[in-house]
């Protein structure tokens, strides 16, 4: 054949650009929407919405209801929270916390002398700037763009337990067992299960949620929604008009440990 | 043409040839059979899945993960459906309300095509599980 070298690029460097030209590559160069589906997803309608949710904690409320745990029962029943039955295991939401633990840079004030062994409530402070979320390798822990709310990817959890090292509150529990088993006397770790709910595994951390399952339903937190005594106040901390800002606005609050600049979203009347 | 060895190599390739087709042979030659699917009354009454049945035969492990995605990583807990419908989006909640059955559903076609045991249920809960099934001692199984 009569088909030089010089012949045999020419052609190549023709049907090269023919090729490039053609539909198929024109897509594969820029990705469009070749498949497209009418499918869509979108928030509930109904749900509570805010820019940044917080929790006022008025403990001359709550105080007064020595041994009171409502909220405590209510969290840990409906996100199937285990009870290990050991102080070391345990799994924690929400909890009690002596005034002297949870404020220990008020220690030397004379405001901790009447408070000292006080029982204070505590959970995550959905900090607006969270030492965990920073320090997750696999973005398992996230602050929500759209509130606030740290809360957690379970399916990224890898069981590192960095977070629980960030965290200056004790806000996060490892799973040292598994929730679904049972203990020396057979009882079960979860008494009671709600269905609705999914349980954690062996291995992972898990911690309060702010409830963000409730909220897309248009539901209050639950411990919010288990006190009867109005001690548990949530609202936008990011809208004036909010009941959270209203009674920051009238009453003296203290939140835990600001120094750290963790900027925590929960505050409390003493 | 000349074959070096042609005893060995034929002797070789005769033997790769049965191994390979041992589960051929084993099986006596036939498919089994795919395991009738059932559907849940419920299921029946809808009438139809999330998306057409070939769309969720094929890609409903793709679904399941942007479902995953949506809900706890963007809060987008509707999903309208290419079919105009609004669901829920929720594994334990909306697939499993339906497909309340899934020995029969999920498991069955799981089982005869092979892909193992889903560790969702370690965590999501089993619409056929009671709690009396889980983990029979102690937790540190
Ligand atoms: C370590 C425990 C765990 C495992 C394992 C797990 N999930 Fe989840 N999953 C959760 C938790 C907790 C939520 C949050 C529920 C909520 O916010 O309503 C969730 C939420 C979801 C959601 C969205 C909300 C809902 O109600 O369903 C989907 C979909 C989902 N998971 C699918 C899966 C699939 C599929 C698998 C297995 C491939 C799986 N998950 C494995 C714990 C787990
Ligand atoms: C409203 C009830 C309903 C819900 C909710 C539902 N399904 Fe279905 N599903 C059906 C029905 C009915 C069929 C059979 C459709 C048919 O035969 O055309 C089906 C079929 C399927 C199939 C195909 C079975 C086959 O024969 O190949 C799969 C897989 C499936 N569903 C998975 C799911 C998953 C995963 C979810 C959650 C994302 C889900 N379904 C939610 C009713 C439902
Ligand atoms: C018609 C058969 C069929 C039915 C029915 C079916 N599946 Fe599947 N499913 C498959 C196949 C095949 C795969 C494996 C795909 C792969 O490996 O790529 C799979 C994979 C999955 C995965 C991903 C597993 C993994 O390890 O990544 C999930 C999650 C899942 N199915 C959930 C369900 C649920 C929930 C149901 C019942 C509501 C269901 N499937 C019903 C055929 C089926």
């Amino acid at each position: 054949m009569g088909f030089d070298r010089r012949e045999f690029i020419k052609i190549a460097g023709i049907s090269a650009l023919a090729g490039l030209g053609s539909r198929a590559a024109f897509e594969l160069l820029q990705p469009g929407e070749l498949e497209a589906t009418s499918a869509s997803y979108a928030a509930n309608q109904g749900a509570l919405n805010a820019k940044r949710w917080a929790m006022v904690i008025d403990m001359q409320k709550c105080l007064p209801q020595e041994g009171c745990k409502d909220c405590m029962h209510r969290c840990h029943r409906l996100h199937n929270v285990p009870d290990f039955g050991n102080a070391k295991d345990e799994i924690k939401w929400i909890w009690k916390e002596a005034f002297a633990h949870a404020f220990p840079e008020q220690e030397s004030e004379y405001l901790a002398e009447r408070l000292h062994h006080e029982p204070f409530v505590v959970l995550c402070n959905h900090c607006a700037n969270p030492p965990c979320v920073r320090v997750c390798p696999t973005k398992a822990t996230f602050k929500r763009k759209q509130d606030g709310i740290v809360t957690m990817d379970m399916h990224r959890c890898i069981g590192c337990r960095f977070c629980m090292a960030a965290c200056p509150y004790g806000s996060r529990s490892f799973n040292w067992r598994d929730p679904r088993g049972r203990n020396a006397q057979g009882e079960p770790f979860l008494e009671e299960i709600n269905r609705e709910y999914p349980t954690r595994n062996k291995g992972v951390v898990e911690k309060c949620n702010f409830c963000v399952e409730r909220l897309a339903q248009g539901k209050n937190p639950a411990c919010v929604e288990a006190c009867r005594h109005g001690a548990l106040v949530f609202g936008d901390l990011a809208d004036d008009h909010s009941e959270v800002r209203e009674i920051l606005r009238e009453h003296y609050t203290i939140r835990r440990k600001p120094e750290l600049g963790t900027d925590p979203s929960v505050f409390y009347i003493v | 043409m000349m074959l070096y060895d042609a005893g060995k190599i034929i002797a070789g390739l005769v033997i790769f040839a049965a191994f390979f087709t041992v589960p051929f042979w084993y099986g006596g030659g036939k498919t089994s059979e795919m395991p009738k699917l059932e559907l849940t009354a419920q299921a029946r009454q809808a009438g139809q899945c999330v998306e057409p049945k070939e769309r969720m035969r094929q890609d409903h492990m793709q679904l399941l993960d942007d479902w995953r995605d949506a809900a706890v990583r963007d809060g987008n807990r509707t999903y309208t459906s290419s079919t105009g419908k609004s669901y829920t989006v929720s594994l334990q909640n909306t697939c499993m309300d339906c497909h309340s059955n899934k020995d029969k559903f999920c498991d069955r076609c799981h089982g005869y095509m092979g892909v193992s045991q889903l560790y969702c249920w370690d965590c999501h809960l089993d619409p056929t599980e009671e709690k009396t099934v889980w983990a029979s001692t102690d937790g540190n199984s």
